[in-house]
């Protein structure tokens, strides 16, 4: 599939300044589109509202974590075929585990550079 | 305190520092530290549990914490403000996520806690385990940090 670098690009993390690192990757590699949530629930409110098109969520949130808002995301039918990419700091094999049982379309661990990232987006997307 | 417990640290600095912000730091001689003083203006300390429990910090020059954020968020930052504080809780996590994986594959598995971080001149840092901890001291070209690691296996 063409990957539509317009297509709109939702970075869920509660720490303001890895939203903008991931902004910042997103940018170094075409991707313009973007908007922002500090959590899934403020995530799902956006979901709502607002066309997305691909989500990048951190695992460990306040409110509601990466993988609560990932089964959110999964069992609704609006959203659920929506690509959602898990970011994470945690590469512990129990945490892969979990999170491809809740429906994740892939997963990247901190630190990763924006190459890296984009080569998770277009495996995603490839596969749709 | 036992290498295999200092070195998955230094690693995970490095790969860190690498990836997110463009830079290579070299470190210098590790040494043994007994006062809680930090040796940055800006330090983030992750308490870990499991196989192996203590702290890590992370404690950086002004000048070394400006350049790796302003790296990381591809603009420049000339004061220590609220970006600073949230990247830097933010690089401890990481670089603890790393260095955790890193012992896992060693058979060593271990949780973190959420990070904290302190900021002035002169600040403390206070560990969870009491005794002296190993400082890992690096250098970049603006300015210096420190790897301030302070472990111990379960029941030894």
């Amino acid at each position: 599939m063409v990957i539509d670098k317009n297509m709109k690009i939702l970075v869920v993390d509660d720490f303001a300044t890895m939203r903008k690192v991931i902004r910042n990757l997103l940018k170094q590699v075409g991707y313009n589109n973007i908007t922002e949530a500090e959590d899934g629930v403020v995530a799902l409110r956006i979901l709502k509202s607002q066309k997305v098109d691909f989500i990048i969520s951190d695992w460990n949130m306040p409110n509601m974590s990466g993988i609560e808002f990932l089964k959110a995301v999964r069992v609704d039918n609006e959203l659920s075929g929506l690509p959602f990419l898990m970011v994470t700091a945690e590469a512990l094999k129990e945490n892969v585990v979990q999170a491809v049982k809740a429906g994740v379309s892939n997963y990247i661990v901190k630190p990763f550079t924006a190459e890296v990232l984009n080569e998770k987006i277009e495996k995603i997307i490839d596969k749709i | 305190m036992d290498v295999r417990f200092i070195n998955p640290f230094l690693n995970g600095t490095v790969s860190v520092l690498k990836t997110m912000a463009f830079i290579e730091p070299e470190h210098g001689k590790p040494y043994l530290k007994k006062d809680s003083i930090a040796r940055g203006d800006v330090s983030g300390i992750i308490g870990l549990t499991g196989a192996v429990t203590g702290s890590m910090a992370l404690s950086f020059s002004e000048g070394a914490i400006l350049k790796i954020v302003s790296n990381m968020l591809g603009e420049e930052i000339k004061e220590v403000n609220g970006d600073i504080t949230d990247a830097v809780g933010e690089i401890t996590n990481m670089v603890s996520g790393v260095a955790r994986k890193e012992l896992e594959s060693i058979g060593l598995t271990v949780s973190a806690a959420i990070p904290t971080v302190v900021s002035g001149k002169s600040h403390s840092i206070k560990h969870i385990l009491s005794g002296p901890s190993v400082v890992i001291p690096f250098e970049t070209e603006e300015g210096s940090f420190v790897v301030d690691v302070c472990m111990s296996e379960i029941g030894k």
